[in-house]
């Protein structure tokens, strides 16, 4: 089956409900659309015409920079909503900026938010695609679905590979997404991290929880280290940052006890000495800033095939 | 003298332990004497496949009026609480300003007379303001008609304020009702904080918020045999915690919810803010739990916690939006269903937990049928099948979580002091 016949969805709201088959339509279109980044002219005109906006409530580079970048490679037209100086200061609610902004005539919102569920809330008021570019601590889909790409180029599969996330997992959007898609496509996942960051159900969701580094790095094929939020202290989730650095950071020597091809990722943006050292980050094992090229791919292959969706597409109403 | 026969109904009083089909006689806003033969009737109303209970009670319910009345006034709740089957309702201090002085608990009191709906009754605040940290007058809200003391809607975090209101509400013979939530441990917090809240990325109120709260203060009502009661209990931890207390002989009582006996932490998949309400929805064990805890009457009384919203609030993403459903017009249909249909209790003791025992934590000569008490009755039919609408609601909001949920028993008249409300 092609890639986009497995593919139905109006929304990419994300990973907990997607089918092995569904991964694997976005992780392949993904795959070619990754070759058109290596060409001189990096555009096709598969969104032309339509029109992607930005809608984004938190402070973002990456993100919104590299979908902004998706959509214009596949031909659409975009705008950046950022909510700084807009209207959401003036207390207008969630859902009428985004009606507003669909009664402009927009295809698809991609949307970041801090609440989660905003972007289901979005999807159930609006008549376009909504993709979830990050809703709080709930999900990121797009990011677990290039941790997953990128894990899958490097090894050449996903299922039976151990994936480690170190760090904070209570308020790590990225995280959970790659737990749920990770698991679907059959891996094993563990994480470890201050017990004060690590939720206590966390286990029944298939997930091996450690609390020691040391004792667990030598176990997987995967390190993904999340970003430790520098205002967490002061929050009596772990005592200090150097304390946090010390049990949870990773360096040259605790890199010793690791596999020796041991795949080291990191959604970004890095505390480098905080969650890892500049040697480990730049180092041979490293894949971070592959990440990042792999996520200009995955969103291309997210907008286009959340765009061929039936009923994604239809005019948004109102005229001129 | 004016006189309005109810006639063939099933009655079923468990203030005195009545089961049985008969007539009953209403003469001038009161219930006469059992009828002895042909009755002559001004009015009467057939009540032949029907149940005839005493007036329902309600001793939790939020109207806004002051400061909201945009979401609920002190009539509009009126109405819905008689179209709900309540003849009764005791209403929360927390408008704005609180009910925390005698003029106050008199105006609660003149607007509900106005109204001529269901019978309101103030609770107090138990601090100033709710504040939490100076006893209001409470012996002055007393005389203004307070039927109880609760600073709802918020925990007396002093525990030092809480042991000095059980004392002081003691001795005029008033319940303090608490809300138990120790508020460092919920703070920020939106749900169930368990394997949902996990998923779902939504930090979590654990259960324990509620319970080192309500183990205080069954101490504290140990401490200086005070009353006291827990509203809206949520979890088997404070089920078990009250049992134990009523067991040592501790002065407590205890109500639950119908959104507590029936949904679970799970419908917040949905992200839908109309389930969001504090407490929060628990977990299915915590559900049978507190069905557990009611039959066995360690929770006396089922209440609805009715909390109106405006729809504009309840339409935000779902952490911003505030917490609280409506009760006062599902709360019958959906106990019936879920409750009685299930086999959790037979309906005599279903409607002791929604009269006799509400009425008497109130200290209130109500939800009898006994002769001479006021004439509230309700009458249900326990067998119609039909859809909740909240759009037919009378409540000024419309925040219900079982808004199209289907449904079995109905109430089909409510009287309120002789006077007939036909529902159907």
């Amino acid at each position: 089956m092609s890639p986009a016949l497995a593919w139905t969805r109006k929304h990419l709201l994300g990973l907990e409900d997607l089918s092995v088959a569904e991964l694997e339509a976005v992780l392949d279109t993904a795959q070619s659309f990754r070759e058109i980044s290596t060409r001189s002219i990096k555009k096709v005109p598969a969104l032309r015409g339509r029109v992607v906006v930005n809608l984004f409530f938190e402070a973002s580079t990456r993100t919104r920079t590299s979908f902004g970048l998706a959509a214009k490679r596949l031909s659409a037209d975009t705008v950046d909503f950022v909510a700084a100086g807009s209207s959401t200061s003036k207390g207008e609610s969630l859902a009428d900026t985004a009606r507003n902004l669909e009664a402009m005539g927009v295809d698809i919102v991609v949307v970041r938010h801090p609440a989660p569920g905003a972007p289901h809330f979005l999807s159930r008021v609006l008549r376009c695609g909504v993709v979830n570019a990050g809703d709080g601590a709930h999900e990121h889909p797009t990011q677990g679905l290039l941790d997953i790409f990128t894990i899958r180029e490097k090894r050449g599969r996903v299922a039976g590979l151990k994936v480690l996330f170190v760090g904070d997992i209570t308020h790590s959007r990225v995280a959970r997404s790659d737990i749920f898609g990770l698991r679907t496509l059959g891996a094993k996942v563990g994480v470890v991290g201050p017990a004060t960051l690590i939720p206590a159900r966390l286990r029944e969701l298939g997930v091996e929880v450690h609390y020691d580094l040391d004792e667990a790095i030598g176990e997987y094929d995967v390190l993904n280290l999340l970003r430790i939020q520098l205002e967490r202290q002061g929050q009596n989730l772990f005592p200090s940052i150097r304390e946090y650095a010390r049990l949870f950071g990773l360096n040259g020597e605790r890199m010793r006890r690791a596999k020796p091809d041991v795949l080291v990722m990191h959604p970004g943006p890095v505390n480098r000495g905080v969650e890892i050292t500049p040697e480990v980050a730049d180092g041979p094992n490293s894949v971070i800033l592959e990440q990042v090229t792999n996520g200009l791919a995955v969103r291309m292959a997210v907008l286009y095939l959340v765009a061929g969706a039936r009923g994604a597409v239809e005019p948004a109403g109102g005229e001129p | 003298m004016s006189r309005l026969l109810v006639r063939g109904g099933r009655i079923v009083d468990p203030s005195r332990g009545v089961d049985a089909v008969g007539d009953l006689v209403i003469e001038d806003g009161r219930i006469a004497p059992r009828p002895k033969g042909h009755t002559r009737a001004d009015e009467v109303l057939d009540a032949s496949g029907l149940v005839v209970v005493p007036g329902l009670v309600d001793m939790h319910v939020h109207f806004r009026e002051p400061g909201r009345e945009e979401e609920e006034t002190i009539a509009s709740g009126a109405r819905a609480a008689v179209h709900g089957g309540f003849t009764t309702v005791a209403c929360m201090p927390n408008t704005e300003p609180a009910v925390d002085n005698e003029a106050s608990a008199e105006f609660v009191f003149l607007q509900a007379e106005r109204a001529g709906a269901a019978h309101v009754h103030p609770i107090g605040a138990v601090t100033k303001g709710r504040k939490g940290e100076e006893l209001a007058e409470i012996g002055q809200l007393a005389r203004g008609g307070a039927v109880a003391f609760s600073d709802d809607g918020a925990p007396i975090m002093n525990a030092e304020v809480m042991r000095r209101g059980l004392e002081y509400a003691g001795m005029f013979g008033k319940p303090v009702i608490s809300h138990c939530e120790d508020a460092h441990l919920s703070a920020g917090c939106v749900m169930h904080e368990g394997l949902v809240s996990t998923v779902l990325g939504l930090p979590g109120i654990p259960a324990a918020a509620e319970e080192v709260i309500v183990a205080r203060d069954i101490l504290l009502a140990g401490l200086t045999g005070g009353r006291l009661h827990i509203a809206h209990v949520s979890t088997a931890g404070s089920v078990e915690l009250i049992r134990r207390g009523k067991a040592r002989g501790v002065n407590v009582t205890a109500e639950v919810t119908p959104h507590h006996l029936t949904l679970t932490d799970e419908t917040i998949r949905s992200f839908d803010p109309v389930y969001k309400m504090n407490p929060p929805l628990r977990t299915a064990a915590d559900v049978a739990a507190c069905r557990e805890g009611l039959r066995d009457g360690t929770l006396d009384a089922i209440a609805s916690d009715h909390a109106p919203h405006a729809s504009e609030g309840k339409s935000l993403e779902f952490p911003a939006a505030p917490f609280g459903v409506i009760g006062l017009e599902s709360t019958v249909p959906v106990v019936l269903t879920e409750v009685l249909r299930a086999g959790v209790m037979p309906l005599p003791d279903l409607i002791a937990r929604m009269t006799a025992a509400p009425a008497k934590i109130l200290g209130l000569r109500k939800g009898t049928l006994a002769e001479g008490a006021d004439a509230d009755v309700t009458l249900l039919d326990l067998e119609r099948e039909w859809t909740l609408d909240a759009a037919k609601f009378q409540s000024r909001s419309r925040n219900c979580p079982f808004h199209g949920k289907k449904v079995r028993g109905r109430v089909v008249a409510t009287i309120v002091s002789g006077k007939v409300f036909r529902l159907d």
